[in-house]
């Protein structure tokens, strides 16, 4: 049944687990809508034949709906629309929210290519290898116009935006090659960046990386050389570097010493992410990618409470790769103390 | 036996007689080229904005064959990437600023408000005429910016693409935004005409449902059409002086942008929908010679449509990263625009119960738009349904879904409003059964081009793709051939109603014998629209005594 209609409705491979959910909503709702609409087609039709004019200017009797028949062509469609919602949302919550054990990818478009970054490395062009039956999450950015990363196969689809991290995740179930498009028009090539996904057994992806990393000192990345930052190496070492480079380091602290004692000019980096952290308009946040790319680029938008809005922003001073990297080098950073778990939101916790 | 149909019955010959045109209508009232330049009757205007907008159409039309063309073979075909994508930049702008905007309201709207209200004119005949030459204005600052500057970034204009692309966008932006004056002008010009010019009689629920359909659309001219404009000049002043508005790289935030312009664009969508569905609701009466089943609800859907299509831009965003929150109450939004919409469907359908029904080139296209209504109506409430959107969305799947409404139904209501209403315009006959060929092989086209868009989307073709992978090959030469249907019917048209116009036979007041208000006038009608005192005291399309209007009918 679900082979048949897939075939009719000319969709793709479900190579993820997020497919099938979405297909079987695809099915539900176009069942429902043939055989409403055939309904009311048949119901127009048989009205056609038997109310066909007879003579010139026949008269008509005046008929109007009753309250019941206006109740009910409200409220059935309303129901039949609102539980389609439900079971929409629900799959696309479950989208928005990547398990805590997913493995992280960095993703970054640029015109018109796509680049991969694993955060201990390697990183790559045009092509991305996962591991199947294993959540990858996708962090997401853009280095100029906005695109969109889209794996049919794997029904997901997320937005890459310069200046700032989105994220999407799925689970794919079985290995083969599967087409990245880019899918928000982005300039004369927007039609050729195209990419893949290698999906790959999980033994054969672990054993894939390390010889990756292995070989990654010796190799050059033609392609990221424009880029100004070496894409190679270790994104935490990278990260740590840009720290430097950029000063972050004169504000923030990154010694385990200096945490819980004297307060610095800007908030410690140790176990910075996923704190819960308490703003000076009262609220409470979980600092996570979306937080930390914010603060780089907006540092005003959410000001720590106890610390002055001193921080300028790193708007167009730090590259796409340059963000992730640091984001990467804040995630390292932890001290011994045993972190205490946050009760709202999602816990992500990075690969090791 | 009312005042006017009694007075119908003296205007016209006696029955069997050859039927002539009134000796002075409005089309012969003034025959230089000045008098239809500065005229300020809103027919006239009306017969302007008919020229002006089938210009559009034809030229939307064009640049649709030659992206068909193009996308006939996986590789490049006719034309390269960039003439390609400034050909769907000029086809999106043209089609809906030029076209689907104007169309309804600006021919029908014009013709038929003034006369359904029992108005000699609209409350401000000379801000219909400045208008209507701001409309041409803002046409021509888009059509040669878009020409001479070659701005290739998609209707959409999506920031920081359209601020940083290397072609000349400022002119097209300001096209748009002087175009958007023109919108707010006429919408501004009806609503005060209907809370002012109401003959007496005409009670608000005695109205005409296409009066409340343009009242909806154009309360929405003039509520959102100030975002456009803005958001317009924001990026002319980004792209040109380097303001960082919506570009990140100066500061800006380019979802900021998305959510300005689908203010507008999403509620656009009903300024297109809306006076199609109001053509509808009146011709659906007249072909089943039956009073509109629940009156009160379609005229208030009119509303709740316009009201809530404020609320539904965000399901444009859903994979922008927007919070999972925002995208589930956008989603609900928007189902309840759906709800508004099978109201009318259902009330509709109700109509032709115990009716007597005439298949008609009219009432052929009738059963086109609510086909099409349907189907993309519904495909939107999948597209709404949140999990579904996100394998959907820029994919070929929401090109053909709002190709069903916008070039489904709302051509089907121009179409309908065109054929059912050029009697009473031109006071002359079209030839029926051409009408019906034509009419067949347009809905027919319809499908054979957007059906197998649906499933391009469904395999996951992305919209705006100058090349395609193979897999993508065999849908794409559907779709193509389709669409030389399509564009096969609208040549048969354009050459009757061409014929008609001059040769066709005389229609009479009446010829369709229905019971709307505008068809109690001469056909064509006088300059001050009525030769009678207006008696609108019928509600209209009431058609349980049809005596007096038989004799009318009788004699055509």
């Amino acid at each position: 049944m679900n082979e048949l209609l897939r075939q009719m409705l000319f969709l793709p491979e479900q190579a993820s687990t997020f497919a099938l959910d979405v297909d079987h909503l695809h099915y539900f709702v176009i069942i429902v809508t043939t055989f409403a609409s055939a309904a009311v087609g048949l119901v127009a039709i048989a009205f056609f034949w038997k109310y066909r004019q007879r003579r010139p200017n026949q008269a008509t009797p005046m008929v109007n709906p009753t309250a019941g028949f206006e109740v009910a062509v409200i409220t059935i469609p309303l129901a039949i629309f609102l539980l389609w919602f439900f079971i929409g949302f629900r799959d696309f919550v479950k989208l928005s929210s990547p398990p805590p054990d997913a493995m992280d990818v960095y993703v970054m478009g640029k015109q018109w290519m796509w680049k991969f970054a694993y955060p201990e490395g390697p990183s790559s062009v045009g092509v991305l290898h996962v591991p199947a039956n294993r959540p990858v999450r996708l962090l997401i950015t853009s280095r100029d116009v906005i695109h969109s990363v889209f794996i049919p196969a794997f029904r997901v689809k997320m937005d890459a935006q310069p200046g700032r991290y989105t994220e999407t995740w799925f689970t794919a179930t079985v290995p083969g090659r599967y087409q990245l498009l880019c899918t928000e028009y982005c300039g004369a090539q927007h039609s050729k960046m195209w990419g893949e996904v290698v999906v790959m057994a999980p033994e054969a992806f672990d054993e894939w990386i390390k010889d990756q990393q292995r070989g990654m000192v010796t190799r050059q990345d033609v392609l990221a050389d424009e880029d100004q930052v070496n894409l190679q190496g270790d994104l935490r070492e990278m990260g740590k570097r840009v720290a430097i480079d950029q000063g972050c380091l004169r504000c923030h602290s990154v010694n385990d010493a200096v945490y819980g004692s004297e307060q610095h000019i800007g908030p410690t980096w140790v176990d910075l992410y996923q704190r819960p952290t308490k703003l000076d308009n009262g609220t409470e946040i979980i600092a996570d990618e979306a937080y930390l790319t914010e603060s780089m680029m907006d540092p005003n938008a959410k000001i720590v409470a106890g610390y002055t809005a001193v921080m300028p922003s790193y708007q167009g001073k730090l590259s796409g790769p340059e963000t992730a990297a640091l984001v990467e080098y804040i995630k390292s950073l932890r001290s011994d103390r045993i972190r205490q778990a946050s009760v709202k939101g999602p816990l992500y916790e990075p690969v090791r | 036996m009312s005042q006017s149909a009694s007075t119908a019955q003296v205007a016209v010959a006696p029955a069997g007689a050859q039927l002539e045109l009134p000796k002075k209508h409005y089309l012969n009232d003034g025959t230089t080229i000045r008098s239809w330049l500065l005229t300020v009757d809103h027919k006239r205007i009306a017969i302007m904005y008919l020229v002006g907008t089938t210009f559009g159409l034809l030229l939307g039309g064009i640049f649709a064959m030659v992206l068909r063309l193009e996308l006939l073979t996986p590789g490049p075909t006719i034309i390269e990437a960039l003439t390609y994508n400034r050909m769907f930049t000029l086809h999106g702008l043209v089609m809906i600023f030029m076209f689907m905007i104007p169309a309804i309201p600006g021919v029908f709207g014009n013709f038929f408000l003034p006369i359904m209200l029992g108005a000699k004119d609209v409350a401000f005949p000379k801000w219909n005429l400045t208008s209507y030459y701001v409309y041409l204005a803002g046409a021509a600052l888009m059509l040669w910016g878009l020409i001479t500057g070659g701005a290739d970034t998609g209707w959409t204009f999506y920031t920081p693409y359209s601020t940083t692309t290397t072609t000349n966008i400022a002119p097209v932006m300001l096209g748009v935004f002087v175009i958007g004056f023109s919108s707010i002008l006429t919408g501004l010009n009806f609503i005060v005409t209907i809370h002012t010019l109401r003959a007496p009689g005409v009670t608000w629920f005695k109205m005409p449902l296409f009066v409340w359909a343009i009242y909806g659309t154009s309360i929405i001219q003039v509520l959102a059409t100030p975002v456009i404009g803005l958001t317009t000049l924001l990026v002319a002043a980004e792209h040109t002086f380097g303001f960082g508005f919506f570009d990140p790289a100066r500061g800006g935030d380019p979802i900021l942008f998305q959510h300005l312009f689908w203010f507008y664009s999403h509620p656009a969508v009903y300024i297109m929908v809306l006076p199609a569905m109001g053509v509808i609701s009146e011709a659906i009466c007249a072909f089943s010679r039956k009073n509109i089943f629940g009156y009160s609800m379609i005229a208030m859907s009119s509303l709740g449509i316009a009201f809530v299509g404020f609320f539904a831009w965000g399901h444009h965003l859903f994979t922008s990263g927007q919070s999972a929150f925002d995208a589930g109450a956008f989603a609900a939004i928007s189902m309840l625009v759906g709800v508004f919409t099978a109201i009318k469907i259902f009330n509709w359908v109700g109509t032709l119960y115990k009716g007597a029904i005439s298949f008609t080139a009219p009432f052929a296209y009738i059963c086109g738009f609510l086909f099409f209504l349907v189907f993309g109506g519904m495909t939107g409430i999948a597209l709404a349904t949140v999990s579904l959107d996100v394998h959907w969305q820029d994919t070929y799947f929401v090109v053909a879904h709002f190709h069903f409404i916008m070039v489904g139904a709302v051509i089907m209501g121009f179409l309908t409003a065109l054929h059912y209403w050029f009697p009473k315009m031109f006071g002359r006959k079209y030839p029926e059964n051409w009408g019906l060929l034509a009419a067949g092989l347009i809905v027919l086209g319809f499908n054979a081009t957007f059906i197998p868009q649906f499933l391009l989307g469904n395999a996951g073709m992305p919209r705006r793709y100058y090349e395609y992978p193979e897999r993508f090959a065999a849908l794409n030469v559907a779709s193509t051939a389709g669409a030389s249907l399509l564009a096969f019917g609208f040549i048969i048209i354009a050459i009757y109603l061409a014929i008609a116009l001059f040769n066709g036979e005389v229609a009479g007041r009446n010829p369709w014998g229905s019971r709307g208000y505008e068809w109690d006038t001469p056909s064509p009608p006088p300059t001050e629209n009525f030769d009678h005192p207006v008696d609108h005291t019928r509600i209209p399309h009431d058609y349980t005594d049809t005596e007096d209007v038989a004799t009318v009918s009788h004699a055509t």
